[in-house]
């Protein structure tokens, strides 16, 4: 098969963690096996080949890794994928994200917080996995699933929950809601209501990077822009004219599938012809990668390269995650499609008790320490409530300042002023 | 072949035409009359801002100069030393503002379908490739919602790219990218981003182009928040609302006419631009307001030759910004005739000319003599055949109708 040919082509990159290298389109095997981890609708994939499988194959390059972990597991030894301070700093990341959401489910609840709310609960690994190994100035651009995103990039806790109540200390003013986070600050681009909207915003993002280093001779701009999106997204078209253009430019981006396999209440393999993602990569002509996306590490490891890839101007990647979200599609969807087993054993795959092991098990850090960084965690979601509670809403005047940046743009009005200059619309009563 | 011309001394330069045809189709016409020597204004458009000295009530629109454009040209006015100028088509008169605007700013970048090597369906964005590279003016491959939605990227984090539909009916695949993340996101980022895109591309009937060539988007892009709709009709206020739009903080939607871009005129030499919100004032008179813009402008300006010979004298204003209304303008002209009458190309149905008829019995009810009259096209299809194309558009005829009912 010509992917297969493709696959294999990519895979000879300095890209140790294609898991697509030596596997031909047979590959699809991997879900034949009932107890797959990864078989999560009760839907049977059927064979078309009756070749043998291999499990393992479809990770296998990422067992490799955690094969290296558990062999030097008993000594302190350099081959350890992470520091301590590594560790810790990863392990923080994925806590804050945790309580934070679980904070937002009890507000949401108690009626804090409306509309649609949608939970990162089991994802961590790929938020923290990527997001810590960028710099202040490269972009992450995701959707409405997109708190945790935005705490990983850097934005603070007071400033999403405050967002998430509607108040103008929020990173948005309050304007934009859960599905709606931005940070100029931090490069967080967006936080976009409709699936695949995000990804060409995205492009553009890596657009300017490329152009600001070769037309703007700004020769050190090596930017990266990350793009996170599900497994629903990826039949959509913007997905794939993405992956064109960003091939065809050489665009430093990175697509990161968060695929969670289930897009609201339809199973991802009831929508989608051929399941594996990541192997609409190489269609495009870039390497596509498949990672555990419940292992923090692993998606480290794979994201090292790839950031490291777009960022020395080879061009994009796509990476797909395997994960899993432990709550429903948003605090509005009573989930219940998904079968209890599938639950329970992505439950038993939780990245923060994955994470907490390793630490533990390599004597990297202790429990203590670790219940430490829980507690400080637990007083940053609660001090973020406290700000979001006290904080002001926005006044009716609030409603008509960004609606343009030069607010030339209301227009003329019947006494010659510009409408902008009346002194209704800085009280906002104006009608426009 | 007819002769575009706007300013005082209508009566004058009426005189002047040559011939009661008027053919689009034909691709080169020039005025009779050079503009520059044409008292107190110092080119082609004579706009509300009282570059000419109309009447009184326009004095308080000087004032508004301060806010407006500020080309250098205005305050030259009075002084007829100003260079001629140079004659081009309206095509390049769009180049010209374009090329103009890249060299002041390098962040100024073009992305579309064709723009590059091939300069462009209409030739607006000829040479250009040539002069500035491939990753400035960028071929891009056919997937307008993806390539709106990074040129929307692209702005946001810093560039100010003019985003080329081949056709504007094509940007209707880009309708996601124009309304959620062009008109919102400096919304919902609560102000954090800007969004400086320029959108546009050739839009309207053409001659014979089918149904969905002959698209009218400026009726569906309307209701978006936080976009800005200007149509350009002449060479003049073709490079000078290109200019606007590039140098505006806020999306702009330009739209020009697939069956005027060969239409020839002599702009000025100085940098010059068109102020985005601002109504043109092509005729001044006393009986009706004739309110279009874009192609119509000319089919109104026919049927004004016509309605003078009658007796009536029309006044004509070419709306240019589409959203928002230049009311003042506007208003000012239905307080001195009080008869209104909307000429557009739009479909009847939720267009243009029906959100301006809202906007006009809103504000200016009381002086009105008349219901508002607005002739559109047919809500239908655009045909292929010759004949039906031709009734679907508003004629010359009709206009000329339309005003004596009106005025009766």
């Amino acid at each position: 098969m010509a992917t297969a040919f493709s696959t294999a082509k990519f895979s000879t990159q300095p890209f140790p963690l294609n898991p697509t290298s030596t596997t031909s389109h047979d590959s699809s095997i991997v879900f034949a096996r009932p107890t797959s981890q990864f078989l999560g609708s009760t839907r049977k994939f059927r064979l078309t080949s009756s070749s043998k499988f291999n499990l393992s194959r479809r990770s296998k390059t990422v067992v490799a890794v955690s094969d290296v972990v558990k062999q030097k597991k008993s000594k302190s030894s350099p081959s350890l994928l992470i520091t301590k301070e590594e560790g810790l700093d990863l392990y923080e990341d994925m806590v804050l994200g945790r309580a934070f959401e679980d904070m937002c489910a009890q507000m949401y609840y108690r009626g804090k917080m409306f509309g649609f709310v949608h939970l990162y609960n089991g994802q961590e690994a790929v938020s923290t996995g990527f997001i810590k190994l960028l710099k202040q100035q490269d972009s992450v651009v995701s959707t409405y699933r997109d708190h945790v995103h935005a705490l990983s990039k850097g934005v603070p806790a007071r400033a999403v929950m405050s967002e998430l109540f509607g108040k103008t200390t929020g990173c948005c003013r309050g304007q934009g809601g859960s599905m709606h986070m931005f940070s100029r600050e931090h490069n967080l681009l967006g936080g976009f209501a409709f699936i695949g909207e995000g990804i060409p915003v995205a492009t553009g993002a890596a657009f300017t990077s490329k152009y600001k280093r070769e037309v703007l001779k700004e020769a050190d701009c090596d930017h990266v822009t990350l793009a996170f999106f599900g497994d629903g997204t990826c039949n959509n078209g913007q997905f794939f004219e993405c992956l064109n253009m960003a091939a065809l430019w050489k665009l430093p981006i990175v697509f990161v599938v968060e695929n969670n396999l289930w897009a609201i209440g339809m199973s991802h393999l009831r929508a989608t012809s051929d399941p594996h993602i990541y192997k609409k990569g190489p269609a495009f002509g870039m390497p596509g990668i498949h990672v555990d996306g419940m292992d923090v590490l692993k998606v480290r490891e794979v994201a090292k390269e790839a950031i490291g890839r777009a960022r020395r101007g080879e061009g994009p990647t796509l990476v797909e995650c395997e994960t899993y979200r432990f709550r429903g599609h948003s605090l509005a969807d009573p989930d219940e499609l998904r079968d209890p087993a599938e639950k329970a054993r992505y439950a038993a795959r939780d990245p923060i008790t994955a994470l907490k092991k390793y630490l533990i098990e390599n004597s990297l850090a202790s429990e203590a320490e670790l219940k430490t960084i829980e507690k400080k965690i637990d007083e940053v979601v609660e001090d973020a409530v406290e700000f979001a509670d006290e904080s002001p809403v926005p006044s009716r005047s609030q409603l008509l300042e960004n609606v343009f940046a030069d607010p030339k743009g209301f227009g003329i009005g019947p006494d010659g002023r510009y409408r902008c200059e009346d002194p209704k619309f800085t009280e906002g009563t104006a009608h426009v | 072949m007819a002769v575009i011309f706007q300013g005082v001394g209508a009566a004058a330069a009426l005189a002047s035409s040559p011939s009661n045809s008027f053919d689009s189709n034909k691709s080169v016409f020039a005025p009779r009359r050079s503009f520059s020597v044409r008292k107190g204004a110092s080119f082609a458009v004579v706009r509300s801002d009282g570059t000419v000295n109309l009447n009184p009530k326009d004095r308080r629109a000087q004032l508004l100069i301060s806010n407006a454009v500020a080309t250098k040209a205005d305050s030259a006015a009075a002084s007829s030393s100003s260079k001629p100028g140079h004659e081009l088509l309206l095509f390049e008169a769009l180049l010209e503002g374009l090329e103009e605007e890249m060299e002041r700013d390098p962040h100024v970048c073009v992305m579309g379908e064709d723009v590059g090597h091939y300069g462009g369906s209409y030739k607006v964005t000829k040479g250009l490739a040539k002069k500035f590279g491939d990753l400035r003016v960028l071929d891009t491959p056919i997937a307008e919602n993806s390539f709106t939605g990074m040129g929307i990227g692209a702005a946001m984090t810093g560039l100010r790219p003019v985003v080329e539909g081949m056709n504007m009916g094509f940007l209707l695949l880009a309708f996601n990218q124009i309304s959620n993340n062009c008109g919102m996101l400096h919304y919902t980022s609560g102000g954090q981003f800007t969004i400086p895109i320029v959108i546009r591309g050739p839009g309207g009937v053409g001659r014979q182009l089918g149904a969905e060539h002959s698209q009218r988007l400026e009726s569906y892009f309307q209701s978006i928040p936080g976009i800005q709709m200007v149509a350009c009709s002449t060479p003049y206020n073709a490079k000078g609302l290109m200019k606007a739009a590039i140098r505006s903080e806020n999306p702009v939607i330009l739209f020009e006419h697939v069956l005027l871009y060969n239409l020839k005129e002599r702009i000025p030499d100085e940098d010059y631009i068109c102020n985005l919100e601002e109504a043109e004032m092509v005729r001044p008179g006393e009986h009706v307001t004739i309110l279009t813009y874009s192609r119509m402008r000319y089919h109104v300006m026919q049927a004004a030759k016509t309605l003078v010979n009658k007796g009536y004298d029309p006044e004509v204003i070419d709306i240019r910004s589409l959203k928002p209304f230049d009311l003042f303008t506007i208003g000012n002209s239905v307080k001195k005739t009080h008869r209104v009458l909307i000429v557009e190309e739009c479909m009847r149905t939720g267009g243009i000319g029906a959100s301006l008829t809202a906007a006009i019995t809103e504000n200016f009810n009381d002086y009105l003599d008349a219901p508002i009259m607005c002739l559109s096209s047919q809500d239908v299809p655009t045909p292929y055949a010759g004949t039906l194309e031709e009734v679907t558009v508003v004629q010359p005829a009709q206009i000329v109708t339309a005003v004596e009912q009106l005025c009766q």
